[in-house]
């Protein structure tokens, strides 16, 4: 989807990118109340997954995933985009006409080369999915042991001042994220290492 | 055999229709000024145009057609771009080895230690493409092209990054790989010595469709081409060893029934060589001059005369089986008020030997 958006010359591809960028602007509030709409029972993704013999995914975890990953998709697509802007057409080109396939090409070529682009997605991707509030609490509806994260817990805990549990949770959020992020910017400075400047 | 293209490729701005058969036992020039698509013809038979429509039919395998689109990887096409897009997350033997890991043609395998020599890149294999200079990089690109095995070679402007020396080097590589593994080449420049040098059949465009083809030795005398009036037009005649002279180290040439004499060193008799006469080199007289230093006057007939409009004229002289270009004042000319079907002596002031 980025690099369509990244190569497509189509004109009315701004209409897709103002989309996308939606949840950028609108309160997760907001996103949450329209996905619960689309996603409950008398939703149209809701019909359409009854029609399909499926479950309701509103106040469900395969909900809260939905949910995360539209709010998310921005923080993923746009770094992606610009990579891939950045990097052009002609390796791709260069690369098919040296025996790659499409696919071939992306993994072995295309990856590589936008590798700072990935990584930036799946940081913003990670810290936005971990740190979100909103849409996550009005989809998932914070069903302890099934639709219950993290950051919703621990504003519980606060209001209800068990101060002591919402350190205990608090604590896990940055020690986990941070372990995380160290071992994707470890890993990037292991590659260039590999590679060279 | 050969390669048959009738193509239509429509951009917002610009339209290429070309319907051409070129020969794929030798190497094919495309020549034209920027914008004429030079290069969209390169991109539309390594099939990087998808939108085109048409057909193309290289040998037996049909590359397009209203049913069929090849996608580039299964053409085994190499291309090399004018820059040269070098994977700067690989080094330089990742780059050469990419394609070549995925050739599926390994029947005619080229040589991969005699190219890294020949291109002078051996010392460079673990480099980093982006520490290389511009020639490198080249050389570097075209090692790539050539290392998939391709069925055709196609090439945009791939010398523009090369010094003199190494473009001399690299010309009679080519050539040698058209000969010796058959590989067909098609190959774009702006450079006209270039191309005099190494094509043996030039396409001309202009504005997206085809002006003029045909061999370079034809094309490159036909006084309504823009070829022949470059500043150092030249023309390339086909001829044979015929002698040696050693007490004046002059090698004797035979074009159909003309002798020429040539500086040079001693060759087989028989072999097929090529001579460069410019024609700026060539004159013009109405007796046979007795006393001069020119070693080849020619007795030959105008065929025909073109006034370049700077006090020059250019003048098209028949050979038996070609044509050799002079470039006299108009001055002269109207002196000794030349015209067409005269006949007249050309003497050459230099021929070189390729």
């Amino acid at each position: 989807m980025a690099w369509w958006l990244a190569h497509s010359r189509w004109r009315g591809k701004f209409l897709l990118e103002a989309l996308v960028a939606l949840p950028l602007v609108l309160p997760p509030t907001v996103l949450g109340f329209y996905l619960l709409l689309a996603l409950g029972p008398n939703g149209p993704i809701g019909k359409l997954m009854q029609a399909l013999g499926g479950p309701s995914l509103a106040f469900t975890f395969s909900g809260l995933v939905i949910g995360s990953l539209v709010y998310s998709l921005p923080f993923v697509l746009q770094p992606l985009q610009n990579a891939f802007a950045t990097v052009g057409k002609r390796p791709m080109e260069v690369a098919t006409t040296l025996g790659a396939s499409k696919w071939d090409a992306f993994f072995s070529v295309i990856l590589p080369l936008c590798r700072q682009g990935f990584l930036s997605a799946i940081v913003l991707g990670f810290a936005h999915t971990l740190g979100e509030f909103g849409v996550v609490l009005m989809i998932g509806g914070n069903i302890p042991g099934q639709t219950q994260v993290v950051s919703i817990a621990i504003y519980e805990h606060v209001e209800s001042l068990h101060y002591a549990n919402a350190h205990g949770l608090s604590v896990i959020l940055p020690g986990l994220s941070f372990l995380m992020l160290m071992a994707l910017y470890a890993f990037n400075r292991k590659v260039k290492w590999i590679h060279g400047p | 055999m050969g390669l048959k293209i009738q193509i239509c490729l429509q951009k917002s701005d610009f339209q290429l229709v070309v319907d051409t058969t070129l020969p794929t036992d030798e190497i094919v020039a495309i020549c034209g000024p920027s914008g004429s698509g030079k290069t969209s013809v390169l991109r539309v038979l390594a099939g990087l145009e998808p939108t085109v429509s048409g057909n193309i039919i290289f040998q037996d395998h049909c590359w397009l057609s209203a049913q069929q689109f090849v996608p580039p990887h299964q053409r085994a096409v190499g291309l090399v771009f004018q820059e040269p897009g070098l994977f700067a997350h690989l080094n330089v033997s990742g780059n050469i080895l990419y394609g070549r890991k995925r050739s599926k043609n390994s029947a005619q395998a080229i040589d991969l230690d005699h190219l890294l020599n020949l291109l002078g890149i051996r010392h460079l294999l673990t480099r980093q493409v982006n520490t290389l200079s511009g020639g490198e990089r080249q050389r570097v690109a075209i090692a790539r092209a050539l290392a998939i095995n391709p069925h055709l070679l196609l090439l945009d402007e791939p010398m523009s990054g090369l010094d003199a020396a190494k473009k001399h080097e690299l010309i009679p590589y080519l050539k040698d790989l058209q000969h010796s593994l058959a590989i067909p080449i098609i190959y774009v420049s702006h450079d006209h010595h270039e191309i005099a040098q190494l094509a043996d059949h030039l396409l001309l465009l202009e504005n997206g469709q085809v002006k003029a083809q045909g061999s370079i030795q034809e094309l490159a005398t036909r006084l309504s081409l823009p070829l022949a009036h470059q500043p150092d037009a030249e023309v390339m005649v086909n001829a044979v060893v015929d002698g040696y002279d050693p007490v004046y180290q002059l090698l004797r040439l035979t074009i159909d029934d003309i002798k020429l004499w040539v500086p040079g060193r001693q060759r087989a008799i028989g072999e097929a060589v090529k001579v460069q006469i410019l024609a700026k080199d060539v004159s013009i007289c109405l007796d046979r001059p007795r006393q001069t230093s020119i070693l080849n006057i020619l007795e030959t007939q105008i065929d025909s005369l073109m006034d370049e409009g700077n006090g020059q004229m250019l003048i098209k002289l028949c050979l038996p089986s070609s044509a050799i270009l002079a470039r006299i004042t108009r001055q002269s000319s109207e002196r000794l008020a030349l015209k067409a079907g005269q006949k007249v002596y050309a003497q050459i002031k230099s021929v070189a030997l390729l």
